[in-house]
């Protein structure tokens, strides 16, 4: 049985590269942003070299842990410690954070070029980075929730990186609360495996799951306190609300944080703690079914978006969702491997998308239109991430998608017939996207505004062109890995490998693979595809007639299921601050800080009264004080003591 | 001779201030800052030579009065709880003095006021007898009430009246349960009292240990003894209110333990789940307040008696780990608040106002000052590598076990205190550029980089490295937590 022999030196100096950067860059650097990024890229390029080590080292140790455990600090009996643990999952993870990071770093170089942000820009997202990595290596919870924190902390600084505009603002802010009313759940699984398990290590709460020290219902609230933070975090229903918002920030934001990484994490989280699902079928019957609803809302909205980034964020709802469903359905692996595939051609249709808007200055599909000819590298790798994502075979999204299936199918049929339906909507919804985008006449974009100084677009919306070779070479590199990372399934190795991170007795023996669950899958999405021609090509069927026709479940879709305007509007401007924070207030001004001043008041009368009292005759006095000493004397003899 | 110097040296300084000539009174804050970083420097030196574990230290013990039926001492000593408010006060004078350096009105009067309070503080901090302990409580309300009604803003007075009846009130009460202790046991000494117990009093025990309760819970504030403390903060200089947010509540939390808990251990187990109930409603209660300020100074004092409410909270769990986390959230609430008044004011020199609906768009225009608001709002957030994670999560997992529903209902609290501060942060800083603060100017003297930086750095090192002060409070606070016996 042999573990990663790596040396710890190694795993920490994965995480404390970026912070490196981050912290000179925050400190010296502000003023030399082009020394920035190339500090921020030589950090991200070390970790990802790092992390390749790690990768090697881990696949000979067949994907099983090694942990480097430290003393934080004590209060009492508390003891919290900081750790390190390498396993197949963590090395996964690990090359997913810092290829995709290496990709993203490199094009934010063309991609925010001229942005007088561009320092700032870099050290954020080395912070993020630098939380991201810190949060797959934790080898215990409350490691785990410092990073977990602070992803949501760089998350926040970087969807409002535009803070000048009131959208991101108001977008940065809802995502941060957002996630941390999931958050809430979170700390309280932790305040309840400390209480009742006593410990807050990785290793320890499986050992306690798999010994049946941790059972019943504080098993299953201990399932559904972690989930409650995944549900926040990877924008689950009904907590998804703040991930279309959150793209008002730069595009590379978006690839890398809110498609590939940061929204991973609530998947990794359950995968993480996958025997605690195992074991409690309350808490895994609960992943699965709001997974499966997270999978048909999101493609369900993604197919009435405008915006061609709302689209890719509604995407990425719904296939979190269906990591989360995979979860829920005895799925270990197979989750994770979707979050690997999808990391990749996500990344690349959200860089893809940036590239457009290099172009056209907009995001909002119906003024563009044509751009296969104009940039047709641009093109060539969208398609393929889109082919990827609608799960065509042989590119990567095709192998995790169909294992999902296939698991759900095994499980529980209606979760099947609810992920392949969804499955049809995505080859919709993204073709769609690809039809209208770069086929038919260009429509002219968005033209510049010559009195905005916070635009940093260059070029003409008029005559679109190919974006730099900055920006098209990680198109490629990614391009490459939406069509070849499925293939690491072949011989189950991937399953194998991080198998390795889960203690043996938790694993459930995934299904054989099925011809007719993947032919079945593949048909589902040449019928998506098809069907997008029929609308939106050939236009056979005009979607004007259809949005007529079906005119209340369109609204319903437009105004995202009037979620917004309930959590929002309805419940936290409405209920919360119009009306029981003010009533409270109005509580604390009348009533408490009233009886204040009342007995202020009270005090001052009563001086005004009891000053004709003090008339100066000895008289009086000796009277009063007499009258005092027997009302006193009566009172002792009274209470008898 | 150490405590007894380090308490009176900010005093002495402010003595030489007021005693300046008039045509010289505009060297007052360097004699301050002088007196001021003494005593820093004299603390942090008590603080390296502290042997954890060893109960009270630098123990300065005179006879002052000698009654025969009880004595009165002079008597000073710090242990692992106080050493550390003793440093977090000479270290916020520090910062109180350099955020003063902009005051012209009647420069030589001010500083003087100022460092007697920290005077005060200190002495409350490291008194040993009662009776001194309570001298020194009472002797706070004279600078106090002249810094805000005379250097104040707004309704100055009648919240510079408000704090000193609403503290006065609150004596009346701790006096008599003092006196009734002392009277019972035959000694004000503070040491004797929490080592050997109290078994009778003058007074059921009950009642002296509501009485202290009272007198503390008032400072501290907890709902809903809590209305002085916006209308102060509301209408203090920036320095009064960093001193007042960072170390005068400090008093409050730091006194429960010391004399309620230690010296009460009975009623304390008895009295426990109603710290823990009123101090969970604190942060409830404080939090829904909050969204309602329209003043940012308000805002941060309600969010204030939100913060507090986690350390009566913690005091009311009575195990070490929670209350060690109660005295934690003390040093955190202390830093990151100060840190927000000192940003506060300095915006509010340059603005003239704070109210939040006139503000916006600062991060353009003050980018150094926006960013020490959004650092500060983060900390109090409860953001991890920062001290009041530290703090929060310590109470957290030392209570859950003794009050799970109270703890649930604070950890609420972690969600509200997200929503005020982001809320206000993208109403003050963020948003388009308002042309009216165009020339307003960003941070740029040395001193006002100097509080900022510091506090800020402070606030990280507490969050990375807390067994800095871990290792200090565990004992002392374990030997009181032995004495409950929980």
């Amino acid at each position: 049985m042999d573990v990663p022999g790596v040396s710890e030196a190694v795993l920490w100096a994965i995480i404390l590269c970026p912070l490196a950067a981050f912290t000179a860059i925050a400190l010296y650097l502000r003023k030399l942003p082009k020394l920035a990024g190339w500090l921020s890229i030589a950090a991200i390029t070390a970790s990802f070299a790092l992390a390749l080590v790690a990768l090697v080292d881990t696949l000979g140790a067949d994907g099983r842990a090694a942990t480097h455990t430290h003393d934080w600090f004590h209060a009492g009996p508390l003891q919290l410690s900081l750790g390190v643990r390498l396993d197949g999952l963590t090395a996964v993870m690990l090359v997913v954070v810092t290829s995709v990071a290496l990709l993203v770093q490199v094009y934010s170089q063309g991609y925010m070029e001229r942005d007088p942000g561009y320092g700032r820009y870099y050290a954020w997202m080395s912070l993020f980075i630098t939380a991201m990595l810190g949060l797959v290596l934790a080898d215990n919870l409350l490691m785990l929730f410092v990073f977990w924190e602070l992803v949501g902390l760089s998350s926040y600084l970087l969807i409002g990186f535009w803070f000048h505009k009131p959208s991101a603002a108001a977008a940065a802010k809802k995502a941060f609360i957002v996630t941390r009313i999931g958050d809430l759940g979170l700390l309280a699984a932790m305040l309840l495996i400390w209480t009742r398990g006593g410990t807050l290590a990785i290793d320890e709460i499986h050992e306690l799951v798999l010994t049946g020290a941790l059972s019943g219902t504080t098993l299953t609230l201990f399932g559904l306190g972690l989930f409650a933070g995944a549900v926040g975090k990877s924008a689950q229903f009904p907590l998804h609300v703040w991930l279309p918002d959150a793209m008002e920030g730069p595009t590379p934001v978006s690839a890398l944080i809110h498609a590939a990484t940061m929204v991973a994490a609530g998947v990794y989280l359950m995968a993480r703690f996958f025997p605690v699902l195992e074991a409690s079928p309350d808490a895994r019957e609960t992943v699965a079914w709001i997974g499966a609803a997270t999978v048909a809302v999101g493609a369900a909205l993604a197919l009435v978006q405008t915006d061609l980034k709302r689209v890719l964020a509604y995407s990425t709802i719904s296939q979190l969702g269906y990591m989360m469903l995979a979860l829920g359905v005895f799925g270990y692996a197979v989750a994770v491997f979707h979050l690997f595939t999808h990391a990749f051609f996500k990344a690349l249709l959200f860089l893809g998308s940036g590239s457009v808007n290099h172009a056209t200055n907009t995001f909002d599909m119906r003024r563009m239109g044509g751009l296969r000819t104009v940039m047709p590298l641009t093109f060539w790798t969208f398609l393929i991430g889109t082919l990827s994502l609608a799960g065509v075979f042989p590119l990567a999204g095709f192998w995790s998608k169909d294992e999902i299936l296939l698991e759900a199918w095994h499980q529980n049929r209606a979760l099947y017939a609810i992920a392949a339906v969804a499955a049809f909507a995505t080859a919709l919804y993204m073709f769609r996207a690809v039809f209208m985008t770069f086929f038919g006449t260009y429509k002219g974009g968005e033209p510049v505004d010559p009195s905005d100084e916070d635009s940093h677009f260059h070029g003409d919306p008029a005559h679109p062109h190919e974006s730099g070779r900055v920006m098209t070479w990680p198109l490629l590199a990614l391009a490459a890995g939406a069509v070849a990372a499925g293939w690491w399934a072949w011989g189950r190795e991937f399953q194998h490998f991080v198998e390795g991170a889960v203690p043996a007795d938790a694993l459930h023996h995934a299904p054989a693979f099925s011809y007719g669950i993947a032919i079945a899958s593949s048909l589902i999405a040449v019928a998506g595809i098809a069907a997008a021609w029929a609308i939106y090509q050939r236009r056979l069927v005009d979607s004007a007639e259809i949005r007529r026709t079906a005119y209340p479940l369109a609204l319903l879709l437009e105004r995202k299921f009037f979620l917004d305007d309930l959590y929002e509007r309805a419940f936290a401007a409405g209920l919360f601050q119009r009306g029981w924070n003010r009533l409270v207030a109005a509580f604390d001004a009348f009533a408490v800080d009233g009886a204040v001043n009342g007995a202020g008041w009270l005090g001052m009368q009563s001086g005004r009264v009891l000053r004709h009292a003090q008339t100066g005759q000895v008289q009086l006095y000796g009277a009063a004080l007499a009258a005092g000493a027997v009302v006193a004397a009566i009172i002792v003899l009274a209470t008898g003591s | 001779m150490e405590l007894t110097v380090l308490v009176f040296l900010p005093a002495f300084a402010g003595l030489l201030a007021l005693l300046l000539p008039a045509d010289r009174a505009r060297y007052a804050r360097w004699v301050a800052l002088a007196g001021a970083l003494a005593a820093l420097g004299l603390s942090l030196a008590l603080f390296f030579r502290f042997e954890n574990g060893g109960g009270f230290q630098f123990a300065d013990r005179a006879s002052w009065i000698d009654a025969g039926a009880f004595e009165v001492q002079y008597f000073l000593a710090v242990d692992g709880l106080s050493l550390p408010l003793v440093v977090l006060t000479t270290f916020l004078t520090v910062a109180a003095v350099l955020v003063s350096f902009s005051i012209e009105h009647r420069q030589r009067a001010y500083f003087a006021c100022l460092m007697v309070l920290s005077t005060s503080v200190l002495g409350v901090f490291t008194a040993m007898d009662f009776l001194l302990f309570f001298l020194f409580w009472e002797l706070e309300l004279f600078p106090m009430y002249l810094l805000i009604s005379v250097w104040g803003s707004g309704r100055r007075e009648y919240s510079a009246m408000k704090f000193v009846l609403y503290t006065v009130a609150g004596s009346a009460f701790m006096l008599v349960a003092i006196l009734a202790l002392a009277l019972g046991a035959g000694t004000f000494d503070m040491a004797v009292l929490g080592q050997s117990g109290v078994e009778s009093a003058v007074l059921p025990l009950r009642w002296v240990f509501l009485f202290l309760f009272i007198g503390f819970a008032v400072k501290l504030p907890i709902v809903p003894l809590h209305t002085w403390l916006p209308d102060a903060h509301g209408d203090a200089p920036t320095a009064v209110s960093v001193m007042l947010a960072g170390v005068l509540l400090k008093m409050g939390g730091y006194a429960i333990i010391r004399t309620c808990v230690t010296i009460l251990p009975g009623e304390a187990r008895d009295y426990g789940v109603w710290f823990a109930a009123i101090g969970a409603a604190s942060v409830l209660y404080g939090a829904f307040v909050t969204f309602r300020q329209t003043d940012v100074k308000r805002l941060i004092a309600y969010s204030s008696v939100s913060h507090m409410g986690l350390v009566l909270l913690g005091i009311g769990a009575l195990g070490t780990t929670a209350m060690v986390g109660a005295a934690y959230q003390m040093l955190a609430h202390g830093l990151i608040t100060g840190l927000l008044f000192v940003v506060v004011g300095l915006m509010y020199e340059r603005t003239h106002t704070r109210e939040i609906s006139r503000l916006g768009g600062l991060a353009r225009q003050m980018p150094l000052l926006a960013a020490g608001l959004a650092f500060a709002g983060f900390a109090s957030v409860g953001l991890p590598a920062l001290a009041g994670f530290v703090a929060e999560v310590t109470i957290f997992l030392g209570a859950f076990q003794a009050y799970e529903w109270a703890v649930i209902m604070a950890i609420f609290g972690v969600v509200l205190s997200a929503g005020y501060i982001l809320w206000t942060l993208q109403r003050v800083v963020f948003g388009p550029v308002r042309p009216e603060w165009a020339g307003a100017g960003d941070q740029r003297h040395w001193w006002e980089h100097a509080s900022v930086a510091g506090l800020a750095a402070l606030v990280i090192l507490l969050g990375v490295y807390p067994d800095l002060i871990m290792d200090m409070l565990d004992p002392a606070i374990g030997a009181v937590s032995a004495r409950v016996g929980s």
